[in-house]
Formats: C-alpha cells, structure tokens, sequence
C-alpha cells in the first residue's frame, strides 16, 4: 500500500490520530525544550523542594526544588532520542538478517539459532549485562537495546521473507536475470515495510520502558542526565510526602509508550486486513 | 518399515535444535563476560603481583590457552555444575543462586497465576463480541498494561497499600526464617504488579487463539448441532485454543526467572533478578556469567517442556 493512502486512511481514526497528536506534542515540546522549559531543569532551590502543582511550578518541584515540568520536558529530549536511536538501530539490524536469513536457505537455520538463543535471555537482564560490560552511558544504552531488539525484528522480517520469497513475481524477476542484491532491495524489501513499520513503532514504545527501567536500576543512564527513568529512581522515596515526583515522570512515560502502541496497532490494522482479527 | 518413526525423528531433532541453542547461549555468555572483566588474572591477584605470580596463575587456570581452549575447561566445569566462585559474596555461584531461587520462583508463579486468572476470560470475552464496545476496552486496557513501567505501578501500589492502608509490607521478604504465609503475603504486590502488567500479553493471546478457532470448521459444526453458545466457546472452541495460551503462560513464568529485576528491586526481594543487579554494581562477573547462563537455560528448557507436552497431549501425534 502506497503512504499516502495509508495516511489518509489512518486519519479517519480518531484514537489513532489523538495518538498522533499526543506524540506530536511530546515531539514539539522535546525538540524546543530550551524555549518550553519554564526553568533550568537542573536549578535547584532548596527552600522550594518538594512544592506541589502551582502556577509557578505547573506540575511542581522535587527534592532539590527543581521544576518538574522543566525536568519532564527536558528529559523527554533524552528519553525520546534513545528510543529513537534503539528503534532506528535494531530495526536496520534486524532487516539485514532477517532479509538474509529468510532468502538464503543456507543461513536460515544457523542464523536463526543465535536468534533463538539471544531471545532465551530476559530483555532487561540482557540490557543490563551488555550495558555492565560497556559502561553507563547514553550511546551504550542504545547500543545495548538495539542488541536486545535486533533478534526480535530478524524473526519477524525473516517470516515475511519466507511469504514473499515464494510470490511469482519474485520467480518472475529472477527469471529475467535480475541480480540477488537487487531482488532483496527493490523487490523484497518494499513488501516487507507494513510488518517494519509496526516493528518501529512497537520497538520504540519498549525502549522507552527499557531504558527507564535501567535508568531506575542505576545501571542505565548516568543519573546525572534528566530522563524519565533517571526522574522516578532520583525521588522515589519522596513519593509518600510528595506525589507528583513519582506521578508524572511516569505519566509521561505511559502517554508516549501508549500513544505509540495504538499508532503501531493501527498501522498493522490498515496495512494488513488478514492481520485484523488477531490485534 | 525400518527406521525410526516421524515422531521419533522429531523429537531426536528438537533435542538437537535445543542443545545447538544451548551452546549458542553458552558461547553469548562466556564472550560477554569475558569481554567485561578483561584479563581474569589481574582481577584474581589485584594491583600488586609480580610478573611470575601471574605467569604461573595463568599456567594453573589454563588462561595461557587460546581462547576457545579456555571456553572448553570452562564449558567443562559448567556442565558438572560448577559456576565458579562469587568474587563479592565468598561462596560458590550455584549457592548464591540457589538461596535466591524462592522468592523469584514463587514470584513468577503467583504473578502467571494472576496473569492468566485476569487475561484468559477478558480475551475469551474480547473475542466472542469482536469489534463491540467491551473487546474495544479490553484491547484498549491491555495496551495500557503493555505501557505502564513496572517500577511505577510498584510504587503506586506501595503507596496505596503499603503506606496508606497498611495492608502489606513496604518491602522485603519476611524476617529471616519467616514462616510460609508471611512470605507469600511479602510477594502479593509485587506479583499484583507483575501479574496486571502480564496480563495485558494474555489477553492478547487469548483473543487471537479464540479468534483462529472461532472461524473452524468444528465450532461450526458444534453451533449447528445447537448446542447452547456458551458450550461451544467454553468446551469446543477454548479447549482448542488453550495451546498456544499454554505456551505463553509458560514463557511467561520463564522469563520472570530473571526477568522480574525491576520489580524485585522496588519490592527489596531477594530475588536472582536483584543478585544481578547487586553483581554488576560490583562488578561480580562471576555472578553475572552464573545468572545469565542458568536463567537462559531454564528458558530453553521451558520452551521444549512445552513442545514436548504438546507431542504428549495431541491426539494427531501418535508414536
């Protein structure tokens, strides 16, 4: 199916499109964080710590006074960017092998294998060991996901590959005299984008929550760095006397993985109608 | 007919499927861990030894072997059971694990429980009245479950239940030596986060296996002999489509062993998840290497469990 079609299609969905919007929003407010921050989110005033939603602190302050609608914003810039990254990274991954996997008999079963293998270990357990041996940083955090994800795409491109592998009109192309890299690349390949897309947008709803569950763990970003992650393990144990350090880092955390998620369901739904009936 | 039969073959290449993964997974271990803590040596001995002192550690250990020698001895004391010795907590990895098993296996069963109690008859409910207001809740009520962080969930349930209510312990597993019941109660929030959260994934499933069976010959056949609609979806159809709900179900409780790191911390469970959290604040590598490889075993195993059942279980498979 063509994009614009797809996308005139998706804005007949108002869940989909409120999704949409919320992500846009979450964008808008990441990208221009400097020009929406009411504060320096790592201003801190102690006589101020711990204040509830005020016209001065629209969603209030944490305990070293600092603006939490600030921090939020400004960590939406680190926790997007990661996600981004990590989506980006294991879907480009996983493409290639699940390409080379699904079309060359050959490779299928040993690739396939270290696939299996890589998904026997937890997500979270393997994030956090492969981000033990690089080091805490952002770009390892990535690094880490996107090995934690690229498995799960390579599956799901390689039983893509498989169906179309077998269509006539690859036959067809073949037959002419058309070169392997060529056949993977202009004709595999673009009939492989629904089941890519939703990888995308599913991935990036899971790296949002990864990477904030190994910022909460101390083993993620430094927590130094504001993310949403780095939000909720700073002030937890806050939380009894001052709710809001806790409720909406993790708000902003649900919003975006959900929004996310529909905006993914809502891809497959149109893209492929024999998928409909199974979510 | 010589030979061994279809059945036989099958199972004698699912044995073989699973032991290669199994080496793949040893391999991922061993180059993962080694690659983190560098020259072992130096971590043995520290700052201070001598040239010879290390010449001879690593003729002892064999670490002046190639590297894929050095995988063979240790591949060699890990399936004798050996996981090597914590550097942080003065005993043997196994012994480390072993104490950490109850707490995270009760956990994952309590919470698969919960899962499967919340997810079966929402997705059994969601695909009777496809595309009516309640399968549009329930689908929307799983995606939100796929969209909340553990961490978060857990600490608004201790602050509803715990703190304000008083019903359950803030955290923690019971005093040492605790009876039974007590650490059973210590696990009910956690496993209420982890068992809500999951469910999400079970209500998912259920749908889309109602749904593959809903469209089958049988359920027809099963309607038009007018039996009452609720036996054709609980008997006919649910008894079908509890195979691969089954399947999931028990993935599931394997990828809690282990998988549950961010629950068992907020809830101060002393759980395998948080041994390796503590491990790689410490740099245990030990520890590390010992968790991943039994905790992705059990996966493995799991998995085959599975597949063997079905072989058991399945009226078309006859051996």
């Amino acid at each position: 199916m063509r994009l614009p079609r797809l996308l005139r299609q998706l804005m007949h969905r108002r869940i989909v499109m409120l999704s949409a919007l919320v992500l846009i929003v979450i964008a808008v407010l990441a990208l221009g964080a400097p020009w929406f921050a009411s504060a320096d989110p790592n201003d801190t005033a102690v006589l101020d710590r711990l204040k509830g939603p005020s016209a001065e602190h629209l969603l209030g302050t944490d305990e070293l006074g600092r603006d939490m609608y600030s921090r939020i914003v400004h960590g939406a810039r680190y926790s997007l960017t990661i996600a981004a990254l990590t989506a980006l990274g294991s879907v480009i991954a996983g493409t290639v092998l699940g390409l080379v996997a699904g079309f060359f008999r050959r490779l299928d079963a040993p690739l396939m294998r270290v696939v299996d293998a890589m998904m026997s270990f937890p997500d979270i357990l393997l994030a956090i060991a492969l981000v033990a041996i690089l080091g805490p940083s952002l770009l390892n955090v990535v690094l880490a996901l996107v090995l934690v994800y690229t498995p799960r795409v390579a599956r799901v491109v390689r039983a893509s590959t498989l169906v179309v592998r077998e269509l006539l009109f690859v036959e067809a192309v073949r037959a002419l005299g058309v070169r392997t890299s060529r056949i993977l690349w202009r004709h595999i390949l673009p009939n492989l984008l629904s089941p890519i897309l939703v990888q995308v947008s599913f991935i990036f709803a899971y790296a949002i929550l990864a990477e904030a569950g190994l910022s909460f763990l101390g083993v993620g970003v430094p927590p130094e760095i504001p993310t949403w992650g780095t939000m909720v393990a700073g002030s937890q144990q806050y939380a009894d006397k001052a709710f809001w350090v806790v409720l909406f880092p993790g708000l902003a955390i649900i919003f975006t993985a959900l929004s996310l998620q529909i905006l993914g369901d809502g891809v497959r739904d149109l893209l492929d109608p024999k998928l409909k009936k199974t979510l | 007919m010589s030979g061994p039969t279809p059945v036989y073959r099958y199972l004698a290449s699912r044995i073989a499927g699973m032991l290669v993964v199994l080496a793949i997974v040893a391999v991922i271990v061993f180059v993962l861990t080694r690659a983190a803590s560098g020259d072992p040596v130096s971590v043995l001995l520290g700052d201070q030894a001598t040239a010879d002192d290390i010449a001879r550690v690593k003729k002892d250990y064999g670490l002046d072997k190639p590297l894929p020698v050095q995988f063979g001895y240790w591949l060699r004391e890990v399936v004798q059971g050996n996981l090597g010795q914590s550097i942080f907590l003065q005993r043997p990895v196994t012994q480390a694990l072993w104490e950490r098993a109850e707490p995270t296996t009760l956990l994952a069963l309590m919470a698969v429980a919960i899962a499967a109690v919340i997810g079966i008859p929402c997705g059994i409910v969601s695909a009777v009245f496809r595309g009516r207001w309640v399968d549009q809740l329930f689908t929307g009520v799983a995606m939100l479950g796929a969209s909340i962080p553990s961490f978060w969930f857990g600490i608004v349930l201790i602050q509803l239940f715990a703190v304000s209510l008083g019903w359950f312990p803030v955290s923690g597993y019971g005093a040492p030596g605790a009876p039974i019941t007590e650490r059973l109660h210590a696990l009910m929030l956690p496993a209420a986060v982890l068992g809500v959260l999951n469910s999400a994934l079970i209500i998912r499933f259920t749908r889309a296996s109602m749904l593959d069976v809903l469209g089958e010959d049988y359920v027809r056949t099963a309607r038009s002999k007018g039996l009452p609609e609720s036996s054709v979806v609980l008997k006919h159809a649910l008894r079908n489509a509890l195979v691969p709900i089954v399947t999931v179900l028990g993935l599931t409780v394997a990828l809690m062993i282990g998988g549950a790191v961010v629950t068992e911390t907020v809830f101060g469970l002393p759980g395998i998840g948080n041994l390796v959290v503590s491990a790689v604040l410490r740099r245990d590598y030990p520890v590390i290497q010992g968790a991943l490889l039994v905790v992705a075993a059990i996966y493995v195993l799991i998995n085959f469990s599975i597949d063997l059942l079905y072989v058991a279980v399945d009226p078309r498979v006859k051996l």
